[in-house]
């Protein structure tokens, strides 16, 4: 799969009066997976939506291998750039296998029929997610986890070599979170794919990210490898919080344990 | 690889399947619109009916036939399709079956539109169908700016439309009192939609209507498809979203104005076509073409019922009306139980 570079470069961008985002700079590099953290209403879903044209910055640009994407047309910008928001809809009654055959639609004209080609990359995308055997099952049936890998599957079934998620682990049990950013690790391995998310789970963040950026006040306040960004001094920064931070022994990544007001020993 | 087989045989059993479903609805509306050229307060054989159609003068046939029953059934089928296709493209766009033009007003503005053209302004032909397309579509951004606070929220548009609506509705009985040649069936047109005394020449904008808008709704079926994904989803996916939006609404408004223009509002066929193409074709593919067919076939059939198979002779929005009102207080009391907004 063709590497492509997507960067934003002096973005400011917001919703009526609001600024949420204020001059911002990020390149996202190329075959790795970059998280984004911080503090709610810091600006990192707004970045994610600016990133993937949901939202027209209202000052800077964000560049897919050198040219604006606003210049470039829907179809050819959703073949090469992927995106899974937040909370997409499952029609009513939809299967798994038609929900993913979805993710073809970038790929097929007005009148180009559904080839072979469009079947290997949807049976491809159920294989990878662990989602083959639930292919007849209506998408409103399945459990939190189930749903998430289908809507997965879907952006993969698109073989876009960008894919940008915005928080693809909420409101899922940690079973299936890991399961998930373990799916998304394949992909980036196996595939390649240039992966940008937001995380609201710092640890989670550290040890699935190989660039971490830590935003603030709609500023990008630090990025760099997670044992670089995910420090004491940053977190008090970014969330006015206490912490301690130590090593993983499994995964040799930073995790942040919270220091509150209680239970102090 | 077996795996690959296996989703190009589900995907040919789904499309199968639903070419079955259309292939159904295609062979009972031709039965149906058989039936109703052939049933009437007199029956009149199939040989006859096929001789009358082939353009033999027949004595008596040829009257009841052509004057009366063809022009009729190809009106129904034409504004039912029109309904159908406008209404379900409305409902999918829009994510709810409660935002279907016929109740948000925009049937009622394109009534509205029509009966003040035809009563006050005293003009008739395919110019009345332009008044009721630029009042469908005024009708359409007047709910829009009205419901409008930073973004467009589904119950809130369709609230307000209703109200709209309401308004409208007043309009065109306030109209129809007010003019010289007054009367029952005429106001039953305006207000629940009839195609009684269906001329031959009013099917013409119909059909013309119903060619360019549709083909502009089935050239943009995928981008609805995505639509029904959330808007940021069917961004993803390619679709200019923006751009899809104000085609569909055109083309929708065009359809069930100039529908309206001629057979007047038909009650809940725009609203009652979608669910009931989406429960027969299981969510198998775009809607358009099966909501349209549903459509044709519910006012063909509502059409007949109200002359022949009631006591007494109704206008078919009447019928429509009857079996559209059930169903929208389901819809509204399951929203309520839900607890949530429809």
């Amino acid at each position: 799969m063709t590497r492509h570079i997507l960067n934003a470069s002096r973005i400011s961008a917001g919703y009526g009066d609001t600024v949420i985002l204020d001059g911002l700079d990020l390149d996202l590099l190329p075959g790795r997976i970059t998280v984004i953290v911080g503090a709610n209403a810091c600006g990192k879903s707004t970045l994610l939506r600016v990133m993937s044209r949901l939202l027209k910055p209202r000052a800077g640009q964000v560049l897919l291998d050198g040219t604006s994407i606003h210049r470039i047309p829907s179809r050819r910008l959703a073949q090469v750039l992927g995106l899974l928001p937040q909370s997409p809809i499952a029609p009513e009654g939809i299967t798994v296998a038609d929900l993913v055959s979805r993710g073809r639609y970038p790929h097929q004209g007005l009148l180009s029929r559904w080839s072979a080609r469009d079947d290997e990359a949807v049976a491809a995308a159920l294989e990878v997610t662990h989602t083959f055997d639930l292919a007849d099952r209506p998408v409103d049936e399945l459990s939190g986890g189930q749903r998430q890998r289908v809507w997965i599957a879907m952006a993969l079934a698109q073989e876009t070599g960008l894919l940008l998620l915005d928080e693809p682990t909420t409101f899922l049990d940690i079973n299936h979170q890991i399961e998930v950013l373990d799916l998304l690790t394949d992909l980036n391995r196996t595939r390649g794919t240039t992966i940008m998310m937001v995380l609201h789970d710092l640890n989670l963040a550290a040890r699935y990210a190989d660039h971490l950026v830590a935003m603030a006040g709609g500023r990008i306040h630090a990025a760099g490898p997670p044992e670089a960004i995910l420090t004491e001094a940053n977190i008090r920064a970014v969330f006015g919080l206490e912490s301690r931070v130590i090593t993983d022994p499994t995964s040799g990544r930073p995790i942040m344990l919270p220091i509150g007001r209680h239970r102090m020993i | 690889m077996l795996s690959v087989s296996a989703i190009t045989t589900a995907r040919k059993t789904r499309s199968q399947a639903r070419r079955r479903v259309i292939a159904l609805l295609l062979v009972l509306l031709a039965a149906g619109f058989a039936l109703t050229l052939m049933l009437g307060q007199s029956f009149t054989p199939p040989g006859t009916v096929f001789r009358v159609l082939t353009g033999e003068d027949i004595p008596g046939a040829s009257f009841t036939i052509g004057r009366l029953r063809l022009p009729r059934a190809v009106l129904a089928v034409l504004a039912g399709a029109s309904f159908g296709m406008g209404g379900v493209a409305f409902q999918t766009m829009l994510r709810n079956p409660l935002a279907s033009p016929d109740i948000i007003g925009i049937s009622s503005g394109a009534s509205a539109a029509a009966v003040f053209a035809i009563v006050v302004l005293g003009l008739n032909g395919p110019v009345v169908s332009i008044f009721a397309v630029i009042a469908g579509l005024g009708v359409a951004l007047l709910i829009y700016a009205l419901s409008w606070r930073n973004g467009v929220a589904g119950a809130r548009l369709i609230l307000v439309g209703i109200g709209v609506s309401a308004m409208l509705n007043s309009f065109v009985a306030y109209v129809l009192s007010g003019a010289s040649a007054w009367n029952l069936q005429e106001a039953m047109r305006w207000l629940t939609g009839s195609v009684n005394g269906a001329q031959p020449a009013q099917s013409v904008p119909v059909l013309a209507a119903l060619i360019l808008f549709g083909g502009v709704l089935f050239s943009r079926a995928r981008d609805l498809e995505a639509l029904r994904l959330g808007d940021d989803t069917a961004a993803a996916l390619g679709t200019p979203v923006a751009r899809t939006r104000i085609t569909i609404v055109i083309a929708a408004v065009g359809l069930i104005a100039v529908a309206t223009a001629v057979a007047g509002p038909i009650a809940f066929v725009a609203f009652l076509s979608g669910p009931i193409a989406a429960r027969i074709i299981r969510n198998n593919g775009s809607l358009l073409l099966p909501a349209a067919l549903v459509g044709a076939l519910l006012v063909l059939l509502g059409d007949y019922a109200g002359q022949f198979l009631l006591p007494r002779r109704y206008p078919v929005g009447i019928v429509t009306g009857a079996l559209g009102a059930p169903f929208l207080i389901t819809l509204i009391v399951r929203a309520n139980r839900a607890g949530g907004t429809p």
